[in-house]
């Protein structure tokens, strides 16, 4: 019996993902990168300035005006 | 006032920025055009049903996955730092970068993950026509996610398409179309991407000179070449084209940028080019000068605008003004930048005082035609005082300029004399050919660098040209921050070269293998 397409898709990307030499290497190195990225640096060292800082764009306007027109 | 910005932080940043876009890019530009050129070995394949093909084709598409997979998301981090060091930038630009961006993101995703997919996992699951066709879509995927990033750094050298609205502080977009097809875009798109394609020919050139050093693989080596050396002269005599229009661009929208490539003090009516020269020390005076130069008569003038007899204004007429040619002198756009600021500033002086009357007074006047291009048009200079801090740093920008040109001229030839002796079957015992691919392999990756130098610190002192410059775009975080984050980006990006180098040494070493 046929399998249904996306079980298909899912077996592709599986198979794909088990017969793969280099690509596991390749693998680890990106998700160690996005752990890096995106959980270190992104939590601890890049917050969004006016995100933190202001609740809402009326708060990140009148902030931007300010240093538009004082600096 | 900006007088007592702390310096340190807008050059850390500017630095950390600079880190961060210049190791992005050392990835880049080999996935657009490797990508292509493994869609081409792959369509000799399908078409010749030769064995051989295929296996040159699966060679090189894992150094493509090494590339990709290493490169993916070091672009991520140029986003964070608009979202921290440069908020006011990021605020100021409002949609003009997001919608973009955006569309990168989805198209992105979608496109190359899906296909990628196909490309590596695909080999005798799905057709060779529909893993072709996956092989083709990938690169046509990554090239039009190119696109939307150029597209916003295309607008801030040639801000079109937007409008700025004084109560938000933010510049909204008017027309998508005059965002995403302005000839800066256009021209900084085809640009990047056929300097990347340039990049990827080198690149194979280079590696599969190393095989024939090493006597190995020799049929594999010379298809390579031959495919590597015909799709790089073609795109090396394009990329003329596709620079020549960049350069116009640049002379009608950014002429300071335009002077400082050449080291052009003083203008002229067909004005000469300098092929090369060495120049006086630039200083604290910033100084324009030669020890020694070459020019070429009248060919300045010419490349601006295609009239030889054409007027090329250089960086003291720009700063001084030049009343015969209609160019207006910095002090007076200081002085015009000024007005719109103390607008601004009463603008906001009546919004915090709920003086609707006044608020709506002045919002009517932010958008009146006469006021947006005698006065907003020059809003950022309004935070100079001193006109000599207009003038970017004019030997950094030379120097790249001419090595990217030198270098784009040696490419040309190059290619021809590889195609010529590929073709001719003359390529197999001559050494020191190989060793000129082998070294081009830096040399095409200097070129490519030394480009982007060019338009970004061209460019300077602009975040935005002529709206904001970068003093005003940074954002008042801790110097010591900035300092720190350098370095850890500077650690993780060494670390990240370190191990694609070591994973495609290794995997170029091992070789083509034998597949089905």
């Amino acid at each position: 019996m046929k399998k249904n397409i996306f079980i298909r898709i899912v077996d592709f990307y599986v198979e794909g993902f088990k017969s793969m030499q280099v690509g596991k290497k390749l693998w680890l190195i990106i998700l160690i990168k996005l752990f890096i990225f995106f959980v270190l640096m992104k939590m601890f060292f890049f917050p969004n300035e006016l995100k933190t800082k202001y609740k809402d764009d009326e708060g990140r306007s009148n902030h931007v005006l300010e240093q538009l027109i004082n600096k | 006032m900006i007088e007592n910005l702390d310096p340190s932080l807008v050059d850390w940043s500017r630095y950390q920025f600079a880190l961060t876009a210049i190791y992005h890019w050392i990835f880049v530009p080999l996935t657009l055009g490797l990508a292509f050129i493994i869609a081409i070995m792959e369509t000799i394949y399908v078409k010749t049903g030769d064995p051989e093909w295929k296996r040159i084709t699966k060679f090189w598409m894992t150094l493509f996955g090494v590339n990709f997979a290493i490169g993916v998301a070091t672009g991520i981090i140029l986003e964070f730092e608009f979202g921290t060091n440069w908020s006011n930038y990021s605020w100021f630009v409002g949609d003009i970068f997001g919608a973009p961006l955006a569309i990168e993101g989805i198209m992105a995703f979608f496109m190359e993950s899906t296909f990628i997919a196909i490309m590596f996992f695909g080999w005798n699951k799905v057709s060779k026509k529909f893993h072709l066709a996956a092989s083709w879509l990938t690169a046509i995927g990554a090239n039009l996610s190119a696109l939307w990033i150029l597209v916003a750094n295309a607008w801030m050298q040639n801000p079109v398409g937007t409008t700025f609205n004084p109560v938000t502080a933010r510049n909204e977009m008017t027309s998508f179309w005059d965002v995403a097809l302005s000839s800066t875009a256009i021209n900084k798109f085809l640009h990047t991407i056929t300097q990347g394609y340039i990049l990827g020919a080198v690149f194979v050139i280079g590696v599969s000179c190393w095989f024939l050093l090493k006597k190995r693989e020799v049929l594999f080596a010379k298809r390579s070449i031959i495919v590597a050396a015909a799709f790089g002269l073609i795109f090396s005599l394009v990329v003329i084209g596709t620079g020549d229009s960049s350069a116009k661009d640049v002379a009608k929208y950014q002429p300071m940028k335009f002077a400082a490539m050449e080291g052009l003090k003083k203008g002229s009516e067909g004005q000469s080019i300098v092929a090369f020269g060495i120049l006086k020390e630039f200083g604290e005076e910033k100084n324009v000068d030669f020890h020694f130069k070459l020019e070429i008569p009248k060919m300045l003038s010419f490349l601006s605008d295609y009239d030889f007899n054409s007027f090329v204004p250089g960086i003291d007429d720009i700063i001084e003004g030049n009343e015969e040619h209609g160019l207006m002198p910095a002090q007076e756009k200081i002085e015009r930048g000024k007005v719109a600021i103390d607008a601004l500033r009463a603008l906001n002086t009546a919004k915090q005082n709920n003086d609707t009357e006044k608020l709506n007074e002045l919002i009517a006047m932010f958008q009146d035609k006469d006021f947006k291009e005698n006065y907003f048009k020059y809003f950022g200079y309004g935070y100079f005082t001193n006109t000599k801090d207009l003038i970017p740093n004019v030997p950094l920008v030379f120097y790249s300029f001419h090595i990217m040109v030198i270098l784009g001229s040696f490419f040309v030839i190059m290619f021809a004399l590889f195609l010529y002796m590929g073709i001719k079957n003359k390529i197999k015992n001559q050494r020191w050919l190989f060793y000129v691919g082998i070294i081009s392999i830096p040399l095409v990756y200097v070129a490519s660098q030394t480009g982007w130098i060019v338009a970004e610190v061209g460019r300077q002192p602009w975040v935005i040209q002529n709206l904001m410059p970068v003093k005003v775009a940074v954002s008042q975080v801790s110097t010591t921050t900035v300092q720190t984050t350098f370095w850890l980006f500077a650690t993780i990006f060494t670390g990240l070269l370190i191990a694609e180098l070591r994973i495609m040494f290794k995997q170029i070493k091992i070789g083509p293998k034998e597949g089905k």
